[in-house]
C-alpha cells in the first residue's frame, strides 16, 4: 500500500518506520528542515520537505494515489486540513488524523474523516474501569456498515448484574456477542447467559447506539425510546 | 447582533472597531493578549484571551448566542477548523472564514464555507490599478 504520512516529529517518526518494516511505500511530509534531516539520515529518501496542509505539496508527494493518508502532527488543525485536502482534492480512500483535543473527536467525524487518534482518549480507555463516567470503549470502527465493536464493563452497581441477556431490549442492530470473566475467560453470548459484576461485554452496534448501551448497562437509567 | 470576532491582527482589531461603531456587539478573541494593543479605548465590546478552537472556551464567549462568526486569525488552518467547528457544531447562522491560500479558498468555497481569500481579493483590485 502507499501511505502518505504529515509530521516527522516523534509519532510520525516511528510510525514510518514501522510502516516501512512491513514493506509498506511511505511517503512522509514534514516542514522543519531539522527533522527531516534526521529522517533521512536514518531512514533515507523518503520524505518531502513542506507543508503538508499545501496542495502543491500534497501532489508532488503522490498523494493522488495514495491508500492511506496519516496526519499526526502536533497541532489539531493542521491534521484536520491536511486530511481533509487529501480527502476531497485528492480522493484519498481513508484518511486518518491524530488529535489532541479529544472533544476534537465529534466535528472531525462529522466532517467526514474516517478516524481520528487520541492519546488521550486511549489512555482514559485503559483506566475507564476507574473513571465511571467515561463512555465505552470502541475496540473497531467499520465506517462503511456504520458498526462499530465496543467492550464495557458491567460495574458492581449495575441492575444488570445478575439478569438474563435476553432479559434486556436491546436497540436494533445489537448482538453480544462475547463475554469476558476473569483472567480474561471468553465465552460466547447466549440468550441463557446471566450478566455477572465485572464482565466485559464485546458488542457489535451501531455508534449512535453506544450511549443507550452505556447507560442500561451501567445505570439502568436507559434512555427514553424515541431516542435509539 | 451578537458578533464573535476570532483574531484580534490588524484586520481583526480593524473589523471589530468598525462594527463596534455602528452598534453590533462584539466579542473579539485571540489567544495573544498583546494583540488587544491594536483595540483603541474607545472600543465598547468584549476581549477574550482564548482558543478559537476550543469547545469550551467558545461557549465562554457566547457562541451559543452569537449571530455571526467570523475567523481572521494569521493562520488559515486555524480559521478554517475554527469556522468548521462554529458552523458544524455550534451551528451559528452565518459563519465567515479568511483563508489566504487561493487554494485552500477554493476547496473549503466548495465544502461550503463561506471564504474570502484576501489574497485573491487583492491581486484583483491591484491588477485593476495596474491595468487601468
Amino acid at each position: 500500500m502507499y501511505i502518505v504520512i504529515v509530521g516527522g516529529g516523534q509519532v510520525g517518526y516511528y510510525l514510518v518506520k514501522a510502516l516501512l518494516n512491513e514493506n509498506h511505500e511511505v511517503s512522509l511530509i514534514e516542514a522543519d528542515i531539522k527533522a527531516v534531516k534526521r529522517i533521512e539520515e536514518e531512514l533515507g529518501s523518503i520524505y518531502i520537505h513542506g507543508d503538508g496542509c499545501d496542495i502543491a505539496t500534497l501532489d508532488k508527494a503522490g498523494t493522488e494515489r495514495a491508500d492511506i493518508f496519516i496526519a499526526v502532527t502536533g497541532r489539531d488543525e493542521n491534521n484536520l486540513v491536511a486530511c481533509q485536502v487529501a480527502k476531497h482534492r485528492f480522493n484519498v480512500p481513508r484518511t486518518i488524523a491524530r488529535i489532541s483535543n479529544p472533544t476534537n473527536d465529534l466535528l472531525f467525524k462529522k466532517l467526514g474523516l474516517n478516524t481520528t487518534i487520541s492519546s488521550v482518549n486511549l489512555v482514559l480507555e485503559h483506566i475507564e474501569g476507574e473513571i465511571p463516567t467515561h463512555p465505552i470503549t470502541r475496540l473497531t470502527e467499520f465506517p462503511k456498515g456504520n458498526i462499530d465493536v465496543v467492550e464495557l464493563k458491567i460495574p458492581p452497581t449495575s441492575p444488570a448484574v445478575g439478569k438474563r441477556i435476553d432479559s434486556f431490549s436491546l436497540p436494533k442492530g445489537t448482538i453480544i456477542s462475547l463475554i469476558v470473566r476473569k483472567e480474561r475467560e471468553a465465552r460466547l453470548a447466549t440468550k441463557h447467559t446471566t450478566i455477572e459484576a465485572g464482565d466485559w461485554l464485546i458488542m457489535a452496534t451501531h455508534p449512535e447506539k453506544e450511549e443507550y448501551l452505556h447507560a442500561l448497562f451501567t445505570t439502568g437509567e436507559a434512555i427514553p425510546a424515541q431516542r435509539i | 447582533m451578537n458578533v464573535i470576532v476570532s483574531g484580534c491582527g490588524r484586520l481583526g482589531a480593524q473589523l471589530g472597531m468598525l462594527l463596534d461603531s455602528e452598534g453590533y456587539t462584539i466579542t473579539i478573541i485571540d489567544s495573544d493578549i498583546i494583540n488587544f494593543n491594536r483595540l483603541e479605548p474607545d472600543f465598547r465590546g468584549t476581549a477574550l484571551i482564548g482558543d478559537g478552537t476550543e469547545e469550551d472556551f467558545l461557549r465562554k464567549a457566547g457562541i451559543e448566542q452569537a449571530d455571526v462568526f467570523v475567523a481572521v486569525t494569521e493562520s488559515d488552518n486555524y480559521n478554517i477548523m475554527s469556522a468548521q467547528l462554529v458552523k458544524h457544531i455550534f451551528n451559528v447562522p452565518k459563519v465567515v472564514c479568511r483563508i489566504y491560500d487561493p487554494h485552500k479558498s477554493e476547496l473549503y468555497e466548495t465544502l461550503g464555507l463561506d471564504v474570502l481569500s484576501s489574497t485573491c481579493i487583492l491581486a484583483q483590485v491591484l491588477k485593476e490599478k495596474v491595468t487601468k
